[in-house]
């Protein structure tokens, strides 16, 4: 029989049972929309991941004190931070490595910030002047720290837009002088909104101030805690960390690499992480969808096999007039088909909505991309074919008198 | 595939034809041996008891079911061991069959359900000539104008004259029809043989028609009665029936009746 009868009978046994075909569908629907948004939403992670990589520079290094903890390492290390052993002369030491373009130290802390009869909790972070150019960060207003600040260990600060609009809410704070834990900080600068991380935290709730008017009038410290750098070359980058990684064993006399005090790591390299994370997460909730795809695909068996029992004198007709196993075999894999891939595509449809919903209302990043469609597409058909083919295969065995003569 | 014809063989020949039903312990011996030959172009009755093998004959004959033994030799060549699917083609392209219970398809319409054999012969023609050709024979059954009505919109004797169309509609050699009266009125009766007589006499085609009712087997050109599964006796029939004649017949005897 030609395709097109075969579709024409399918499509007409679907509208016939108007309601039964559209509950049977909507498992599939239910499980090609999950499926669709579980993979929006993991491809709208990576790539808001990709665009926070760009956004901070792909050529980023970050070295930090204490290392974190490496599966079957036998020393017992401080966690990344909690060490002191990383020290300036360790950061002046990198800087001269061959292609480290900028350097700048790093100690961070929590303070209570006032202005005026405004008070606020929030992270200090001292860096020198390279640090905003390190990170990629702009100015709204005002203008950076200079070297001269840092050497000489300067009471003044960048804000952060969170800081600015609890601090500040109707007033221009460059020039204007917070109070940092008691400490009188004159505000020379308003960074620009950076927005949510990944994790959902707020990049711009922090004060930026010279690391050395941090170590000494905050924290009362004299190590560092991290050292940013920039390579000049991003395709340098893993050379620049391997050389660094070198010389700090060196400087600090380890022979065992699982007793490093310190850690290198790179942008891409956190970003690689993150990304993994988030591919575990949407592979979680994508065998969740899949379970209910399953069970969608089950649901059309079950309608596909009362259809072969409700039409068995049908089928003896048809048998009757000249219908070969095929034609009936074909038949109803059509219809299971044409069930699962017509509940595929309502799925997609939902499945885009619902993604579009998560972004509005919950503001997380999805992404729908056209091997999604294609492939959930796919999927649905293959659900067609693998449910279907059972009772599709029951009815073309039927044997036509028995199929004719049953009540 | 096609079967052709040998020179001397009759279009049917039944050797020793057997068919049993194993249930649980029990053997059903529908039938014992049957030896038949039915030439083109003849109208068999087969009259018998209920449950003496008249259908499990007809289903073999129509190549819906295979012989437990024997041979059954169709244009001369021997169909007794044809799997599903040559069965089928040869069904579609040489057999029509008529029902007692019509057997349309429910919510199709009579076009359609005549149509239905064509969706199977393997020809690739457009929607427009199988609605030409299905039009074409319900038109002779006299059902043109109801070729959009639904079976539940059709009355028993109109029902069946549809189930006649879509036997015809593959251009069939041999026709065959179990009960077809079964479930109709004496008059309708009439009509669905004035059709089955028309077609043989008109289109040759071979007619092979069972009934329990005598009255309904002396249409036919030769009576075959069964018993318990054996042919007892094969005769023709000495003064045929015809059914126009007794349709002509008919209004006036319910006029005159009236008056
Ligand atoms: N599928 C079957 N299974 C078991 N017995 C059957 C089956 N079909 C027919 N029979 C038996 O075979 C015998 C002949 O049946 P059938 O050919 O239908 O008779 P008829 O049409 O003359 O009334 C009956 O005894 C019937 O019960
Ligand atoms: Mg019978």
């Amino acid at each position: 029989m030609r395709i097109q009868n075969t579709l024409r009978i399918a499509l007409r046994a679907i509208q016939r049972n108007k309601i039964r075909s559209a509950l049977t569908m909507l498992g599939v629907i239910i499980g090609v929309a999950s499926v669709i948004a579980m993979i929006a939403l993991g491809s709208g992670a990576r790539a808001s991941i990709d665009q926070q990589i760009q956004a901070q520079g792909t050529n980023v290094i970050f070295v930090s004190s204490g290392s974190f903890g490496r599966p079957g390492g036998g020393a017992v290390r401080g966690g990344a931070g909690s060490v002191t052993t990383l020290t300036l002369d360790d950061a002046k030491a990198i800087s001269e490595v061959r292609g480290v373009t900028r350097m700048s130290p790093m100690v961070r802390g929590r303070a209570q910030v006032i202005a005026g009869d405004q008070n606020w909790n929030t992270s200090v972070e001292g860096g020198n002047e390279d640090y905003l150019a390190i990170r990629n960060w702009a100015l709204a207003s005002g203008a950076n720290f200079t070297p001269r600040d840092v050497l000489v260990a300067e009471k003044v600060c960048l804000l952060g837009d969170t800081v600015v609009r609890n601090l500040f809410p109707d007033q221009d704070p460059v020039g204007q002088v917070i109070r940092v834990k008691n400490l009188p900080f004159r505000v020379l600068g308003v960074l620009v909104p950076k927005g949510q991380g990944q994790f959902g935290q707020d990049q711009d709730d922090l004060i930026i101030a010279p690391y050395t008017t941090i170590q000494k009038k905050l924290l009362g410290i004299t190590y560092i805690q991290q050292v940013y750098l920039s390579a000049d070359n991003s395709d340098d980058v893993e050379r620049v960390a391997v050389d660094i990684t070198r010389l700090m064993r060196q400087r600090h006399r380890i022979t065992n690499p699982e007793e490093d005090d310190f850690t290198v790591r790179t942008v891409e390299e956190m970003a690689a992480t993150r990304v993994q994370m988030a591919n575990t997460m949407t592979g979680l909730l994508m065998s969740v969808a899949s379970v209910s795809l399953l069970v969608g695909g089950i649901g059309i068996m079950n309608i596909m096999l009362v259809s072969v029992t409700e039409r068995t004198r049908e089928i003896g007709l048809r048998m009757a007039v000249g219908a070969r196993t095929r034609d009936i075999l074909r038949q109803f894999l059509a219809e299971a088909v044409s069930l699962s891939v017509v509940g595929g595509v309502a799925g997609i449809a939902l499945g885009v909505l619902v993604s579009q919903g998560m972004t509005w209302k919950l503001g997380w990043p999805t992404m729908i991309t056209s091997t999604s469609i294609l492939v959930a597409f796919a999927f649905a058909g293959a659900v067609g074919v693998f449910f279907g083919y059972y009772p599709a295969r029951k009815a073309a065995n039927l044997d036509p008198i028995e199929a004719l003569r049953y009540e | 595939m096609s079967t052709a014809p040998v020179s001397g063989e009759p279009l049917i020949r039944v050797v020793d034809l057997r068919k049993s039903y194993v249930l649980g312990d029990v053997t059903v011996h529908a039938l014992r041996g049957v030896d038949m030959e039915i030439g083109a172009g003849s109208f068999v009755a087969i009259v018998g008891a209920s449950g003496s093998g008249k259908s499990t004959f007809m289903n073999i004959l129509g190549l819906l079911d295979r012989p437990s033994g024997g041979r059954y030799f169709l244009e001369g060549q021997d169909v007794s061991g044809f799997d599903r699917d040559r069965r089928a083609i040869l069904r579609n392209r040489k057999i029509g069959f008529v029902f007692q219970n019509f057997n349309l398809l429910p919510r199709t319409s009579a076009l359609e359900n005549v149509e239905l054999p064509l969706l199977y012969d393997g020809h690739a023609r457009s929607g427009e000539d199988r609605h030409r050709k299905a039009l074409g024979l319900l038109q002779a059954v006299g059902l043109g104008e109801r070729a959009h009505h639904t079976p539940n919109q059709l009355s028993g004797g109109q029902q069946q004259r549809v189930a006649i169309a879509r036997a015809l509609v593959n251009d069939p050699e041999i026709l065959l029809a179990d009960e077809p009266t079964g479930n109709l009125d004496s008059r309708t009766s009439v009509e669905i043989m004035e059709i089955l007589q028309r077609l043989n006499r008109e289109k040759r085609i071979t007619i092979i028609l069972i009934t329990h009712e005598h009255d309904i087997a002396e249409y036919g050109q030769r009576v075959v009665a069964f018993r318990d599964g054996r042919v007892v006796s094969d005769r023709a029939v000495e003064s045929r029936r015809d059914a126009a004649a007794e349709l002509a017949a008919l209004p006036a005897l319910q006029e005159e009746a009236a008056v």
